[in-house]
């Protein structure tokens, strides 16, 4: 397959949200076609310039399904299936990128905060995100602060996201930003709180950098942050 | 008649009463019938019942007592046919009204006076003069022909819409008791391919309306085989009385072998008696007598058991659609005609609201559901009505079309097969296998068949309630659409050979 085919093939494919061959996306006839891994990993083995692929294949892709979903055209699950497609785009592109000099957007530390097992909207936005190109390091659901701490103190993440349903288990967040500071870290991240009991008001009482309503906030709001 | 037929929707039916309460309401029917006896106004009718076997007397000197034996009863329900088709000026939007499944079907109806128009003006506060509101303002204006015609253009392109009754009565200068029909039916059958039903004003005039039809569903044996009309009769005024007129008109539609609706309507607390037993006793002692009589005039022919019970509102006696006892009659008829054999004809979406809103949406959902769960074949009332059947409003036709497909929906058959399972388990697999366990990636082919429901279309993301004048721009882009009218030779023909037609219904008036 030529290049610029190629390309144009890992961008439709990302419009369709499709991750590789088995998946069906949502127009007819795709079943079994290779899907974007596959064809990045083809991309690779051809050495096709890893930027390029990032840039008019991945990039060009998400701001078409993200202008369709302004229209209102797509929905959420077509923006996290596009996203996810180029989560598992950018896995496999990483150490290529890294070998070209070209830098992350950042990496991204994210938990849902410990006594709170619901990692649904985290999970949101650790697609939505990693789709958006960042490198999202994911805890997971009952985290403790001073494990989200430890890990900071490890990987040095621009942003730390924490996550919270209950009313009981949001005050824990309040615990991490304190445990941060005790640390001497809270100036090198930017704290990003979120969850159905959390608001602006209380991401201001407890010292947060932000409160996102939705996973698309968290995105805008990491991408103004240079 | 071609064989393909609107899809509909075909329920698991809900049942209120059980097949002994359904055998003893046929008990009380029969006795009605049997030793109360029913009044009848008209000769012909008479001398039918006589003729088949019916005790007459003369009741006074315009009317005469039937009392119609079990035995007649039964031998007239016996070629009563189970099934009923109704065809369309597109066959494909043909109906099958077949008694022993329970295919629903939606359609508009009543022959309201006024036309309720929408209209959005700005409000401003007077606490606060910066705050401004749009709302809708309604407007009454009167029934028309042209507003017919608008009327069957809007339910053309209302997908739940399976049938049009027309919503409007025509009331111009120029329409007289003599152009009434002719002109009633064209305004319908030029501007929708749906099935179009009616009641028929004159007699007089049943074979220039079947002319019409005739010259639209391509001649008489076509018309036979695609009935593109058929008819609605009130032969029972309650309680137990055979009206003359209505009695007429039945006896000559069915020796014509037309297809059309015998419906009664009685009134619980007035016309019939308002407990459950009584009121469905009589209603179905009453509609009985009717579809005898079609039997004892054309064996075979086709009819509709038409059931309208409604209840008495107790502080003005106006119908009242939206009770809760409204549901328990209806739900019981259904199952009635279930037990006959008849395709039923029931009504769902009326209520006492005035205007769209909060009332109007209660009412309405509060019939369509169970009425539509209980599985009559034809469920007319349903598009638009408001101040019980006194008003139609075109928004809320919109509105309805919403509702009732989102209730079509909710009632679909449950999807068992094995295709089903195996997709389910193995997105299952997937989902348990991924870091995120999210299934919404699986949702996406649905959502754009159509298959899965989205949202509701109306809302505004502002959290304000603006669903009426979202309703409206929808209504006012259907209605851009270009009118499915007949061709244009066709209605040459029509207007050459029909008499009474008026000129401004042409297409290129």
């Amino acid at each position: 397959m030529e290049t610029k085919e190629l390309i144009e093939k890992i961008k439709e494919n990302v419009i369709q949200g499709r991750i590789n061959k088995e998946d069906e996306g949502f127009d007819e006839g795709l079943d079994g076609e290779p899907g974007t891994v596959e064809l990045i990993e083809e991309a690779i083995k051809t050495d096709v310039d890893a930027e390029e692929m990032v840039i008019n294949g991945l990039t060009a892709g998400m701001e078409i399904v993200g202008a369709r979903f302004e229209s209102g055209e797509y929905l959420i699950p077509d923006m996290l299936a596009s996203a996810e497609a180029v989560g598992a785009a950018m896995d496999l592109l990483a150490p290529h990128l890294e070998k070209s000099g070209v830098k992350s957007r950042g990496k991204f530390l994210i938990a849902t905060v410990k006594g709170d097992l619901h990692d649904i909207g985290k999970n949101i936005v650790s697609i939505m995100l990693k789709g958006a190109g960042y490198e999202v390091i994911d805890l997971g659901t009952d985290v403790p602060a001073e494990k989200i701490a430890e890990t900071a103190e490890q990987q040095k993440p621009k942003f730390v996201g924490l996550s919270a349903l209950l009313t009981t288990t949001m005050r824990e967040m309040e615990n991490v930003i304190n445990t941060l500071k005790e640390k001497g870290m809270r100036d090198d991240v930017k704290i990003l709180i979120g969850g159905a009991p959390t608001s602006r008001e209380f991401a201001e009482k407890i010292g947060a950098d932000v409160h996102c309503a939705d996973a698309f906030q968290a995105v805008e709001y990491t991408n103004s942050i240079h | 008649m071609t064989d393909s037929y609107r899809e509909g929707m075909v329920v698991r039916p809900y049942e209120r009463i059980t097949g002994d309460e359904v055998r003893s309401l046929d008990r009380a029917s029969r006795s009605i019938l049997e030793d109360i006896g029913l009044q009848c106004f008209n000769e012909e009718a008479t001398e039918l019942f006589s003729k088949n076997g019916c005790r007459v007397e003369k009741h006074d000197e315009r009317s005469y007592t039937i009392k119609i034996p079990g035995s007649v009863l039964t031998k007239a329900l016996s070629s009563t046919p189970s099934v009923v088709k109704l065809g369309a000026r597109d066959p494909k939007n043909s109906l099958l009204l077949d008694a022993e499944i329970p295919r629903i079907y939606f359609g508009s109806g009543s022959e309201t006076n006024i036309w309720l128009d929408t209209e959005i003006e700005t409000f401003v506060s007077e606490k606060d003069p910066t705050v401004k509101k749009r709302l809708p303002v309604f407007v009454e204006k009167r029934g028309t022909i042209q507003r017919l015609a608008t009327a069957a253009r809007l339910a053309e392109e209302l997908e739940n819409l399976d049938f049009f009754i027309r919503p409007v009565n025509i009331q111009d200068e120029d329409i007289t008791e003599d152009n009434h029909d002719v002109n009633k039916f064209f305004a319908s059958l030029s501007n929708t391919t749906k099935h179009v039903q009616a009641g028929l004003t004159s007699l007089d005039q049943l074979d220039n309306v079947l002319r019409i039809a005739e010259l639209i569903a391509g001649g008489k044996e076509a018309l036979k085989e695609n009935p593109v009309i058929s008819f609605i009769t009130c032969t029972v005024k309650s309680p137990l009385q055979m009206v003359d007129d209505a009695t007429q008109k039945l006896i000559e539609f069915s020796k014509r072998g037309l297809p059309f609706v015998v419906s009664s309507s009685p009134q619980g607390g007035s016309t019939a008696p308002i407990t459950e037993t009584g009121m469905v006793a009589q209603i179905n002692a009453e509609i009985l007598s009717g579809v005898a009589l079609t039997q004892m005039v054309n064996p075979g022919s086709p009819v509709i058991y038409g059931s309208v019970p409604v209840r008495a509102r107790m502080d003005n006696l106006h119908d009242m659609y939206c009770a809760p006892e409204f549901n328990q009659y209806n739900i019981d008829c259904i199952q009635m005609a279930r037990y006959y054999k008849i395709p039923c004809y029931s009504t769902s979406g009326v209520g006492d609201s005035k205007v769209p809103g909060i009332q109007a949406t209660i009412e309405k959902f509060f019939t369509h559901i169970p009425i539509a769960m209980s599985g009559a074949q034809y469920i007319h009332y349903s598009f638009g009505l408001l101040d019980r059947t006194n008003t139609f409003c075109p928004v809320q036709a919109v509105l309805d079309n919403q509702h009732i497909g989102m209730i079509k929906r909710f009632l679909k058959q449950p999807k068992f097969d094995k295709n089903d399972f195996d997709e389910s388990m193995e997105q299952i697999r997937k989902v348990s296998a991924s870091s995120q366990k999210l299934y919404a990636r699986f949702v996406r082919k649905g959502l754009r068949s159509g298959e899965i429901y989205s949202h509701y279309p109306f809302e505004d993301k502002d959290g304000q309630d603006r669903v009426i004048e979202t309703a409206l721009g929808h209504m006012n882009e259907l209605l851009s659409r270009p009118a499915k009218t007949v061709p244009s030779e066709t209605e040459d023909e029509i207007f050459g050979k029909v008499p009474g037609l008026l000129p401004r219904l042409k297409k290129n008036h």
